[in-house]
């Protein structure tokens, strides 16, 4: 038995669970259950209103179903929305309280809680499952007047923040799975930049899923006030269950006049087995508002996980002179489906957009580029340049471009291209010539394929997302 | 509507068919009222909201056509410097057709007023034109015959019509080795009617068709054309469509390509003022090996107007070596007008070459610039490099004759 656990791990090495005593929340989906989370949390009055709002609004919203990847019904009624380890009860107020096999845990999936321990200078806010377990560099940031902290401790402490920003971008009746992440959201990070500061460091969220039955619902709030920079990391993974997971998480951004903001992911949740069993649906909706003049939002993501994934980050270029980016690399193997892209929403004068997609699907994979460009009548002098690609290895896989492009200003310049292909003969038979074997060779051109994107990230993202393109594709040449 | 629509269609046949036909096309009618006209949250409607153009531009669409009437010709029309051979419609009604140039053996007409049931439709506007159309013609052209002169279908509507519905359905079957050209030709001078138009091309082996569509004479209809052709080994099929006139008009094709070596071409041109609203809306089905497909539109954006181009290549799991191309470009030229893309592409075989491009914006000013520097006039320069970018895909055409038609046509020749 064991034996085959192993085997298994192989191809996923995050694939192991945590044995943790989990406090749950009862099953199922009603308001009791909302009390209850916000009750746990010891929420303020507003809160429980406004999750009670959407928690309504919900009751008259259907799943939407125009995307690609089609799946089995969810039965919402079947799912704990609250789990968090028992010694959590009471949050511990240092490291050395925490539980040592949370501790365990971070230190398998390589990312050390102790600060000491740390090379690199990346704060780090852990979540586990439904609750942030620990925030690091915390002083240091402090210093500065920076802000970062799990989105309960923000509720607590910087009320009047949370509740001028919260569902600005992503209002509570957007769509059916933003508004349940509105409902029952637990967990998730605050980042406050004051004005004019330079984030000195990386802030950095690692989501970890570990009981079963669980749905993850977080949500991520990140402020960056005139003049700031911040660049920030998301990584995820999760055991390898037999059954489907739902992650549904809503992010935040906001960017306030000549504020920066970089939001880089690495996706790795657990992709099912080789036969599309089980794995992780991963329903995103990701939104970034360039409030302010000259502001800029940036999405780097690199997305190799997940059973599904169905996310779009977007930006709404609201301010003058705001830039939105958006670079992805979307990897699909076995039976993994990805429907994913972007959507611009250009309304303020002179605002620019780029757009950087590059797909790969590969074993009996379907991957799909779905993106809007809107440039409203108002948005004079706007661009946009589009930019997708996709890969195909094998005949058995899928890769689409669906792209929504609407230009109302006559000022304004869309340009889009997109292009499918395979990795030629010739290519790989030039790098085998020069002593690489198949799947060193196929790494390598996958690699350079997708360097425009990869580029982007910060390094030490940059190095790990790398291996993890070549990982994903192990197995699928041949 | 509904009680309308079915005492309209009632009155429309009630002397002329036999009862099994109207109980067939009783199914069609049913299930366009159950759908109603598209609107917007279907995906393919989703640019442009047919119910709603057709509530807020025609307010009472009538579905009556007295079908006994008909109508006198006015020859004045007919297209002078091109021999040819003519259908002629008038007010949905056929009222001539004139094969002198060919062999009466080689291609004949034939007449039908049963609908075959199975046609029923996920497109609520063809089960319209089964329900409604007067007769279903069929153009047969025999193996290895080269229609001599291109076959010029005219659409005429004169000021008698308005505020009515009009369904034409026409079947046009090529055999193996023959060849055709079709100019359907618009002419109106009736006021906010919704014309529907619905053909169905077979391509034999070998074949070769040339589709031209030309809507250039300013008028108030409003207007849904659906080419469905299909597509045998080697054949060839090359649409152009020039979208200016109408004050909608949305031109839907749907190709497979089901033989090998099949190929499909589309060129369109969208060149628009006032308050005109057009679309071009393509389905290229890659269904086997080592077939093409190429689409280039064009569009010249002036005033209120607003153009659409959805343009999908759908290459299927065995479609290796498949050669798809798409590219649409459009020239904004007042802030008020609007173009509005979605190019798809869905692909499920890796040996394959497919991209497409999209590009729009205002006239590029280093260009104006280099015209004015060497003294033409704003307007000039302007002119000039409109006439450049539509050229381009007149050139496309294959046939010299008609193509210096359609240049004279819009004004483009030298």
């Amino acid at each position: 038995m064991r034996e085959k656990e192993l085997e298994k791990l192989k191809d996923y090495k995050y694939g192991f669970s945590t044995d943790i005593e989990n406090f749950k929340s009862p099953k199922g989906l009603n308001e009791e259950v909302i009390k209850f989370i916000s009750k746990v949390k010891k929420e303020p009055q507003w809160l429980l209103d406004w999750r009670l709002k959407a928690f309504n609004r919900l009751k008259v919203l259907k799943e939407p179903n125009w995307q690609k990847p089609k799946y089995p019904k969810i039965d919402y009624q079947d799912l704990y929305y609250y789990s968090a380890p028992k010694s959590f009860k009471e949050k511990p107020k240092s490291l050395d309280e925490l539980d040592p096999k949370l501790l365990e845990t971070y230190k398998k999936l390589g990312i050390p809680l102790q600060e000491q321990k740390r090379l690199n200078g990346i704060a780090v806010d852990a979540v586990f499952d439904s609750v942030s377990v620990a925030t690091t560099f915390k002083d240091k940031l402090t210093e500065k007047g920076i802000i970062f902290c799990s989105i309960s401790e923000a509720v607590q402490k910087y009320p009047e923040l949370v509740k001028k920003y919260l569902g600005t971008v992503i209002p509570i009746t957007d769509h059916f799975f933003a508004t349940l992440n509105s409902a029952v959201f637990t967990d998730g990070s605050f980042v406050y930049i004051p004005p004019n500061t330079r984030c000195p460091m990386e802030l950095s969220t690692y989501f970890r899923i570990n009981a079963s039955d669980t749905g993850q619902f977080e949500r991520t709030l990140i402020i960056a006030d005139k003049g700031s920079y911040v660049s920030y990391l998301e990584g995820c993974t999760a055991p390898m269950r037999d059954e489907n997971q739902l992650h549904a998480a809503n992010v935040e951004l906001i960017a306030l006049d000549d504020a920066e903001i970089k939001y880089s992911t690495v996706q790795n949740w657990y992709p099912g087995d080789k036969d599309g069993k089980g794995g992780i649906y991963n329903f995103v909706t990701k939104r970034g508002l360039c409030k302010g003049i000259n502001s800029k939002i940036s999405w780097t993501q690199v997305e190799t996980g997940s059973a599904i994934t169905w996310k779009y980050p977007s930006c709404i270029l609201q301010g003058d002179n705001s830039i939105g980016e958006f670079y992805s690399i979307a990897i699909t193997n076995n039976h993994q489906k990805a429907d994913t892209g972007t959507k611009m929403i250009h309304i303020g004068k002179n605002t620019k957009s780029k757009i950087i997609s590059k797909g790969i699907s590969a074993g009996q994979s379907d991957m799909t580029y779905r993106g809007l460009v809107d440039i409203f009548q108002k948005a004079k002098n706007s661009s946009n340049y589009t930019q997708c690609d996709s890969l195909l290895m094998g005949n058995k896989c899928g890769a689409h471009t669906v792209p929504y492009i609407k230009n109302k200003n006559f000022d304004s310049t869309i340009a889009h291209e997109a292009t499918t292909s395979k990795i030629s003969e010739e290519q790989l038979y030039y790098c085998q010539q020069r002593g690489l074997n198949s799947e060193e060779a196929v790494s390598l051109i996958v690699n350079g394929f997708c360097k425009e994107v990869l580029q982007q990230l910060p390094m030490e993202f940059a190095v790990e997302a790398q291996k993890l393109v070549g990982i994903s594709l192990e197995g699928s040449v041949g | 509507m509904e009680k309308k629509i079915i005492t309209d269609f009632e009155n429309t046949f009630k002397n002329s068919l036999l009862n099994d036909e109207i109980k067939y096309r009783k199914d069609f009618l049913n299930k366009f009222i159950e759908t109603g006209f598209p609107s917007k949250k279907i995906e393919s409607w989703k640019f442009s909201d047919l119910n709603q153009i057709i509530n807020n531009h025609i307010e009472k669409l009538i579905f009556y056509n007295d079908i006994k009437k008909s109508y006198q010709i006015d020859e004045t029309i007919y297209l002078k410097n091109l021999e040819h051979n003519r259908i002629v419609f008038i007010n949905g009604k056929l009222e001539e057709t004139k094969l002198d140039h060919e062999d009466p053996r080689k291609i004949k007409i034939l007449k039908e007023t049963k609908i075959e049931r199975n046609n029923l439709h996920d497109n609520a506007l063809i089960n319209l034109n089964n329900a409604f159309t007067i007769n279903n013609y069929t153009i047969y052209i025999e193996n290895n015959y080269n229609v001599k002169k291109p076959l010029i279908i005219y659409h005429i509507t004169n000021s008698e019509l308005n505020s009515t519905n009009i369904n034409i359905q026409l079947n046009i079957s090529l055999g193996e080795n023959s060849s055709l050209k079709i100019i359907d030709l618009y002419n109106d001078n009736s006021k906010k009617n919704f014309i529907n138009i619905y053909y169905n091309f077979d391509l034999k082996k070998d074949s070769v068709l040339k589709n031209f569509k030309l809507d250039n004479l300013n008028n108030d209809n409003i207007k849904y054309s659906f080419n469905n052709i299909e597509q045998d080994a080697n054949s060839i099929s090359e649409t152009f469509i020039l979208s200016s006139g109408s004050r909608f008009i949305k031109n839907e094709i749907n190709c497979n390509l089901n033989g090998k070596y099949s190929s499909a071409f589309v060129n369109g041109i969208f060149s628009l003022n006032e308050k005109k609203h057009h679309e071009i809306k393509t389905n290229i089905n890659h269904l086997v090996e080592n077939t093409k497909s190429y689409q280039l539109i064009k569009s010249v954006l002036d005033n209120f107007s607003k153009a659409v181009y959805q343009g999908k290549i759908y290459v299927n799991q065995n479609a290796q070596k498949t050669d798809g191309y798409q590219l649409s470009k459009a020239i904004l030229l007042n802030e008020n007008s609007e173009f509005n893309a979605k190019p798809e592409l869905e692909i499920y075989a890796d040996d394959v070459k497919c991209s497409h491009g999209s590009a729009s914006g205002s006239l590029n000013d280093n260009s104006i610039f280099y015209l004015r520097s060497r003294g033409l006039s704003y307007k000039e320069a302007k002119n000039l490099l409109i006439k450049g970018f539509l050229l381009d895909v007149i050139e496309k055409i294959t046939d010299e004759e008609i193509k210096n038609i359609i240049k004279i046509m819009t004004g483009l020749s030298k």
